[in-house]
């Protein structure tokens, strides 16, 4: 696992392993492995292309977002605005392709534009939430609540509400295509995935935003410019709910901007939770955010295909998420 | 501390206070000027009767953040109760009623135990709950909305007027009056305000914080459970997909209210005047477009509330850095 922590005084000894301990650092490779022998047993067509593409394909989105979330709540943060953040990015790339705020020349260059500038909007956005939080040093939680309220309704405004309905293949690529029989967007989730590891592992940047996260006020007098490590955090975090707004609306050929990204925030951070990722900060673990996106995506599919209403697989959600953070608790009081 | 600010700086402190208070008034009396009928009965009695549930969900939440913590859950909990109260309908007006709440009140025990057994933070904790509250919704109604029955008198609890009041206004208001003496005159609501500002310190004090927080999530379960309840007496089903978002504005109603998030400090007033105020802009937009001059559409309502928060959290950062700094 690529898990990277800064030594924190509360940090459990290295040697003592017992099986609490265990469950605790490796739990949820445990939880997926143990899924997915469940479903070997017991669900039918479960080995097969197609299981496999259908939960990748589902699952991209949420990975893609909750990167981001990863990296922000390393810093001990919060990012409530994904969702609203997607809306608004899902909302422009349409508006940019059909040409409706400013007339194309050509085709190519629209859909250049339409992968661009609604991340960067997105991004420009994250960015702000930032700036909110270091300059006025308002709570993450509430300041980023201003653009879960303002944010879908912006989105909403744009479009008016309308659904819009699109086609145009070079665009779509990136939520229909396929590269070597993998969908583009597994691809481009494996990409963000092994670069953030890479990044928390072995970049400066990576180290200061678990510094951060461990204790602020060390990191500070240690000379790490706080307040832009955390800026950069929720840039790249909207970067990546702008990036996902555009695959979710790739894959549905249409942009409605009451729906994209809706419950998405609660998504990513329950698969960062599960992930393992300390939630008061200064420990990340993302490929441990990619497995928690997994199981919570698996749990989802293996309930209803073993016939288990929808509903009650949001209940299992529910107990999913208090068993894995009560036992990282457990990991963090021994 | 309110009283070293009070010798500091009169203008930002009267804001800090009453902002949200004066704000409100300001709000009404542009209406007043602007708009025909806008303080006619009708309008004033159909905006307390929506508003109200929101409102039951606001007071719990200022509980629990003037506690140090977050619920998340209300607005699933909500929904959920809205679905068993329907279910319940048919038996009557009380056992509607109780059925909603005690819902309500199961979820909110749920999220105490949580918090302190098992020692989860309360984000997610609540969190949790407001996903299996919102599959249980799901599942007790079907997946579809459940209608009310008309038979029993449980609609009045949404429909009905008292004394030329609508009926989910007095239980507002009535939960408002019993909200401010707790807070302010019973050593529980000193509890609150202690355990909020520091729960070590509240510990050391030998107050007991954990039942103090149990308390506050069971309080805010249970308001959650009312508001479900007038939910579904008011629209004539019970809705399992309704009250997305309404944890949300609850949090930006007791935020609006002056209510600091990091506990230890609020007033039960200011958040119905928070609350009020948010409602407000919503009725106001409607007004607006019904002049003609321009048409905003309800999408605007939520860019503004946004814009709102916004100004709020600033200008209540400025003073607390004022406060920290001077």
């Amino acid at each position: 696992m690529a898990d990277a922590s800064i030594a924190r005084p509360a940090a459990p000894a290295r040697t003592s392993d017992g099986l609490g301990q265990l469950l605790a650092r490796h739990g949820a490779l445990v939880g997926l492995v143990l899924l997915v022998l469940f479903n070997l047993a017991f669900t039918p067509n479960f080995v097969s292309w197609q299981t496999l593409n259908v939960n990748l394909t589902q699952v991209a989105a949420i990975v893609i977002v909750a990167v981001g979330m990863t990296l922000v709540i390393a810093t001990g943060g919060i990012d409530l605005s994904v969702g609203s953040l997607m809306a608004i990015s899902g909302a422009l790339a349409p508006l940019i392709l059909l040409g409706q705020i400013l007339p194309m020349p050509h085709p190519l260059l629209a859909v250049a534009l339409a992968f661009v500038l609604p991340v960067l909007v997105a991004g420009a956005f994250g960015w702000f939430n930032g700036f909110l939080i270091t300059r006025y040093r308002i709570q993450p939680i509430v300041a980023t609540l201003v653009l879960f309220i303002a944010g879908r309704g912006i989105a909403q405004v744009v479009t008016n509400g309308n659904l819009q309905v699109f086609r145009n293949p070079e665009f779509q690529v990136i939520g229909l295509g396929r590269l070597f029989g993998i969908p583009v967007q597994v691809i481009l989730m494996l990409i963000l995935v092994a670069g953030a590891a890479w990044m928390l592992r072995r970049t400066l940047f990576g180290r200061q935003i678990l510094a951060v996260g461990g204790n602020e006020q060390a990191a500070r007098l240690a000379g790490i410019p706080v307040a832009s490590v955390k800026r950069r955090v929720y840039l790249i975090s909207g970067l990546c709910a702008g990036l996902a707004g555009l695959v979710v609306i790739a894959i549905n050929s249409a942009s409605d901007a009451n729906l994209i990204g809706l419950g998405m925030e609660l998504d990513a951070i329950a698969a960062v939770a599960v992930g393992g990722t300390l939630l008061a900060g200064g420990r990340a673990s993302i490929t441990g955010t990619l497995l928690g996106a997994l199981i919570i995506q698996l749990v989802r599919y293996t309930l209803l295909a073993n016939g288990v209403p929808d509903s009650a697989a949001l209940v299992a959600k529910a107990g999913l998420i208090v068993l894995a953070v009560w036992l990282q608790q457990g990991r963090k009081s021994t | 501390m309110t009283t070293s600010l009070t010798s500091r700086t009169p203008l930002l402190v009267l804001v800090g206070r009453y902002g949200v208070i004066a704000a409100l008034l300001l709000l009404i009396l542009f209406g007043w000027a602007r708009y025909d009928n806008f303080l006619g009965s009708y309008n004033i009695l159909s905006f307390l009767r929506y508003t109200s549930m929101f409102a039951l969900v606001a007071l719990g939440m200022a509980f629990v953040i003037m506690s140090g913590g977050i619920d998340l859950s209300v607005g699933a909990v909500a929904a959920m109760s809205s679905v068993v109260a329907a279910l319940a309908s048919p038996y009557g007006l009380i056992p509607g009623l109780l059925a909603g709440a005690a819902a309500g009140l199961v979820a909110g025990i749920l999220n105490g135990i949580l918090i302190t057994r098992l020692n989860i933070v309360p984000f997610i904790a609540t969190l949790a709950t407001m996903l299996a509250a919102g599959g249980t919704g799901l599942l007790l109604a079907g997946n579809q909305s459940v209608s009310v029955s008309y038979d029993t008198a449980f609609v009045e609890l949404g429909q009905g007027d008292l004394l030329g009041f609508p009926v989910p206004a007095w239980i507002a208001a009535i939960a408002y009056v019993l909200g401010s003496i707790i807070l302010n005159l019973t050593a529980f609501g000193r509890s609150v305000l202690a355990v909020g500002g520091s729960e070590d310190a509240s510990r050391m004090m030998g107050l007991p914080a954990d039942r103090v927080k149990f308390l506050v999530y069971a309080g805010s379960g249970l308001l959650a459970g009312l508001a479900g309840v007038i939910l579904a007496a008011q629209f004539g089903a019970g809705q399992p997909i309704e009250g997305v978002g309404w944890e949300l504005f609850a949090i930006a109603a007791v935020v609006v209210g002056g209510t600091l998030l990091t506990g230890g400090k609020g007033s039960v007033e200011s958040t119905l005047a928070g609350a009020l105020l948010l409602g407000l802009i919503f009725n106001i937009l409607n007004f607006e477009n019904g002049l003609g001059w321009i048409s905003l559409s309800a999408y605007w309502q939520s860019v503004i509330r946004g814009l709102f928060l916004l100004l709020v959290v600033i200008l209540q950062a400025k003073l607390v850095g004022r406060d920290a700094t001077g």
